[in-house]
This record gives structure tokens, C-alpha cells and sequence, in this order.
């Protein structure tokens, strides 16, 4: 399927980070990240296994906490947010898992309505099954409603992962390797749905991501990521049709439709 | 900010025994602020009452065949072992007296506490293990829902409401096994069996077995879930949660059956 380009809003950055610094006992991961996410933005974040691509995600979700540099999403400053403000400010982002995270000890069903049920209060049975019922069927897997996630092939748990952030109508999507482990004919129908989630749910998507199909097919923005710092921001071409000498050699091994 | 679960916190790393004893109080800092967060959370709305009810099922279930089977052996054999001794006086209407007091003093909180360290702290441990290693917990995180309350806290309670009730059952199977070696040997009724059981038990026996099987439920349920809700390196930290949890709460359990004991020999 072709990207559709979406409405982005250049005047309403959505996550803002400037000056990010993470290390890990001595390895230092991220050195000085600046980054802006845009209103309607499907942003890529290409790199490098081990360059801190999903550590910059875990950060903007506030798993991790920052050594240094501000984080700003959705007008809350990541470093200072009280615990009871950042529970609140976790149901806007939705985070799919590269290995899915589904909770296996609970059906399909029971995956979806649980962070529903906690954080949406006084909402009906009959209203809960519509709203599960809904985003099953928005990622094509409805009839594997009362299945075990273990059941489940690769590709399937990766739409019912999303299928459990969209159930909270997030305003920003994180994607960590959405297409990573899955056959070509999977991944494009993966690369699809993160397009029909943004021109649906209208969502602002940051796509972590080493495949340059994934990358090419759904990002507005690519951000090459190297070195714990982007050398490269742009469109898929620009980024692309670089001359630095850093940035090709990732091109030059990988294969682009 | 302490949902920040997986954060790493750089640490500039020092040499030999120092290392240690930071390591070792830097433990500790991290187990005490785990009960102190339990007892935080647990007490605040949202309860999870349907979730505290389904780990009850489950840590009863897991340990009921054992700690039956167990329970019986445990009784008949401390009876028929006893028995001997006791002849030798000419005293083994004494048996049920003898076998009432080690069972339900020691012997069944003891019991029923070891083989749930194994079944259940194992079980929680490695649960919470691979769900923090498959990120299932940072999902539940960042979904704006308190995996803490949700795993840590029902499963807390429910070990420290089961255990007790599991340890009541223990001591009554025990009690069955050496009614059934008594009345094989001496004929005695299940009526003057049960009379002559309870006549030197105490009620302080009953309150300090109770007092006893709780802390032990409580033990084995923060021991089980902190091993596996800060387990880590993937497949082998899993391993590593399930078998930290048994050998650690089998170990605070017989410190804690220490101390009580002497508590209570000082109220006795």
C-alpha cells in the first residue's frame, strides 16, 4: 500500500528532547540526542542494533530515566512529572513491544481490556466489548478474540501488541521493530497497518526500526541514529542519497525496495 | 520516580570488599524499599479483589497434593519414630499428647512453609521472572496500569492469607496420620485420640503457630515476588528468580521459626 502523506502539524511538536544523555555503567548510549516530533508525524528512527534506538523510546515513555537533557512530551517535562501525572500521561502514548509483550496467561480478550478496564472507570461490559471488538477488528484479527497469545503466530501478536495500545485512543505511538522476525509478506501488512493507524487514529509515531523498507514505507522523517547521536535527519531520499561517510555503509548492506 | 523500573543507574564500580559491602547494603536498601512499597500500595484503592482471590486458587491448588500427602507422612512417621522411646517408659498414651504439641507447635507452619517455598515461591518467581524478561511488565507499565499492584500485591496477600489456612490443614492431616499409627497399635478411639491431642495445647500454641504461618506467607510471597520482578539476563535470570526465591525463603523461614520460637518461649 502506498503512504498516504497525513495532516502534520510543523507549529505542534508532540514529544520535544534536547541535549539527551543515557549511559549504562560506562557505556554511554545516547550523547547529546536532539530530537521534535511533530502532530500527525510518522518519525523513523533508523540504526544500528545496540546504537540506543528503543533506550531513546523507553526514555520518552519514562521506563528509563534520562542522565541528562530534557524530555518534553505532550507538554510534560519527563524528568520532573509526579508518579500520578505520569500514570496519566501514559495512557495518551501507546508502546508496542518488538517481541509483542502480550500478557500470556490471558486470552486475546482479557489482553485488550485490561489496561481498559484500569484506566477507563465506569464504562459498561456491553461498551467494553464494543471497544475491543473495535480495535481487534481495525487490525484485521477479530476472530482470534478468545485465543491464547501463544496461539497466535508472529505477525498476529504484533497487531494484537497494537491492538492493545489503540484501545486507549493514544495520541503517540512507539513502535520498537515493529517488522523485526517477520516474513516480507508480514511485514509490508505490518508497515500497512502503522500507515492506517496514523490516518485513522491519527497518532504521532516514533518508528524504531533497521529495516529500511519498514523505514521507507511509513516515515514521513527518517533519523539516522549513530554513535548515540543522529547524524542525519530528512526524508527517506535525503537520508538516503547521503555522502557521509558514517551513514552510507548502513544503505550500502541493506536492501530497499 | 519509582516506576522507572528498569532504569540503570551508573555506578562507578570499586574493587574487592568494599564492593561487596556496597553491593550488600545497596540489597538490602532495594529489598526494604519493596515491603515498604507493598505495604504503600497495597492498602490504596483500586484493589484487585478478583485477581487476590484467583492467586489464592492458585497458590492453594499448587500445594494441596503435596502438602497433603506430606502432611500425613509427616504425622504417621513422627509417631511411629516417637513410639519407642516412649515404650520404654510404658508411656505411649503420651503419644497423642507428644504428637499434637510438635505438630501443631513446629511441625506443620514449618512443613506446610518449606514445600510452598518450593511449589509456590518458586512459581511466582519465575512467573514474574519471564514476564519481566518477555517486557510484559513494562507493557503493563506503560499502559497507565501498576503491575506492582496487580503481580506483587495480590500475590503477597494471597501466600500470606493461604499459607495460614494451608498450615491449619497440614496440622490436621499430621494429627490424621498419628491417629491412624496410634489405633493400629493401640486401639485407641478417634474420640480419646482427639481428647488426649488437645488437651496439652494451649491457646498461645494456636496464636503463635497463626502468628508463625503468617510471617511465613508473607516470607515466601515478597521473597518469590522480588527475586522475579527484578530479574534480568533474559532465560537465565528466570532460572536464577526461581531458584533465588526457594533458597531464600526456605533460609528466612528457619531464621523467623528461630525467633518466634524463643518469643514465644519467653511469653510461655
Amino acid at each position: 500500500m502506498e503512504k498516504q502523506k497525513g495532516h502534520i502539524d510543523y507549529n505542534n511538536p508532540v514529544i520535544t528532547i534536547r541535549g539527551l544523555y543515557k549511559a549504562f555503567g560506562d557505556l554511554e548510549v545516547l550523547r547529546g540526542i536532539d530530537l521534535d516530533l511533530y502532530q500527525g508525524e510518522n518519525l523513523v528512527v533508523l540504526g544500528r542494533s545496540g546504537t540506543g534506538k528503543s533506550v531513546l523510546i523507553k526514555i520518552i515513555s519514562g521506563l528509563l530515566k534520562a542522565d541528562k537533557g530534557e524530555v518534553n512530551v505532550l507538554g510534560h517535562n519527563m524528568n520532573t512529572i509526579p508518579d500520578k501525572e505520569l500514570q496519566e500521561l501514559r495512557v495518551r502514548i501507546g508502546f508496542s513491544f518488538q517481541a509483542s509483550a502480550l500478557y500470556d496467561s490471558m486470552t486475546v480478550r482479557k489482553n485488550l481490556e485490561f489496561p481498559l478496564v484500569r484506566n477507563k472507570k465506569g464504562m459498561t461490559r456491553k461498551e467494553i466489548n464494543q471497544a475491543t471488538e473495535t480495535v481487534l477488528d481495525a487490525v484485521g484479527l477479530l476472530h482470534t478474540i478468545n485465543q491464547m497469545p501463544v496461539e497466535l503466530s508472529g505477525g498476529q501478536r504484533k497487531r494484537v501488541g497494537i491492538a492493545r495500545t489503540l484501545i486507549l485512543n493514544p495520541e503517540i505511538m512507539l513502535y520498537d521493530e515493529p517488522t523485526a522476525g517477520l516474513d516480507p509478506i508480514t511485514c509490508t501488512e505490518i508497515n500497512d497497518l502503522i500507515n492506517e493507524v496514523q490516518q485513522r487514529f491519527h497518532t504521532s509515531s516514533i518508528i524504531i526500526t533497521h529495516d529500511l523498507t519498514c523505514a521507507k514505507s511509513t516515515g514521513d522523517r527518517i533519523a539516522m541514529l549513530l554513535d548515540g547521536q543522529f547524524q542525519r535527519v530528512g526524508s527517506f531520499e535525503e537520508v538516503f542519497n547521503t555522502n557521509d561517510d558514517r551513514v552510507k555503509p548502513f544503505f550500502e548492506y541493506n536492501f530497499v525496495e | 520516580m519509582d516506576n522507572t523500573e528498569s532504569t540503570s543507574v551508573p555506578i562507578k564500580k570499586r574493587s574487592g570488599f568494599v564492593q561487596k559491602l556496597a553491593d550488600f547494603f545497596a540489597g538490602m536498601a532495594k529489598i526494604n524499599a519493596f515491603i515498604f512499597r507493598f505495604f504503600r500500595e497495597a492498602f490504596r484503592p483500586p484493589y484487585e479483589f478478583k485477581e487476590i482471590v484467583r492467586q489464592c486458587y492458585e497458590t492453594g491448588v499448587r500445594s494441596f497434593t503435596l502438602i497433603t500427602l506430606t502432611g500425613f507422612i509427616v504425622g504417621f512417621i513422627f509417631t511411629k519414630q516417637s513410639r519407642p522411646s516412649l515404650a520404654s517408659f510404658g508411656a505411649t498414651s503420651w503419644l497423642p499428647s507428644l504428637v499434637s504439641i510438635a505438630i501443631l507447635r513446629a511441625l506443620a507452619p514449618l512443613v506446610t512453609a518449606l514445600i510452598a517455598s518450593g511449589k509456590v515461591g518458586s512459581s511466582i518467581g519465575a512467573e514474574l521472572g519471564s514476564m519481566r524478561v518477555t517486557e510484559q511488565i513494562d507493557a503493563m507499565e506503560v499502559s497507565g496500569t501498576k503491575p506492582f499492584k496487580y503481580l506483587v500485591c495480590t500475590r503477597v496477600i494471597a501466600t500470606t492469607i493461604i499459607i495460614p489456612i494451608l498450615a491449619t490443614y497440614t496440622a490436621f492431616i499430621g494429627l490424621l496420620g498419628g491417629y491412624l499409627n496410634v489405633a493400629g497399635n493401640e486401639g485407641t478411639s478417634y474420640k480419646a485420640y482427639m481428647e488426649a491431642v488437645f488437651e496439652p495445647i494451649t491457646f498461645l500454641d494456636f496464636e503463635s503457630s497463626l502468628i508463625k504461618s503468617i510471617i511465613f506467607g508473607f516470607t515466601i510471597g515478597i521473597v518469590g515476588c522480588y527475586q522475579g520482578y527484578y530479574s534480568n539476563k533474559g532465560t537465565e535470570g528466570v532460572g536464577k528468580a526461581a531458584n533465588g526465591a526457594v533458597v531464600t525463603a526456605m533460609f528466612l523461614v528457619f531464621i523467623e521459626e528461630m525467633i518466634i520460637v524463643q518469643l514465644t518461649g519467653w511469653f510461655r
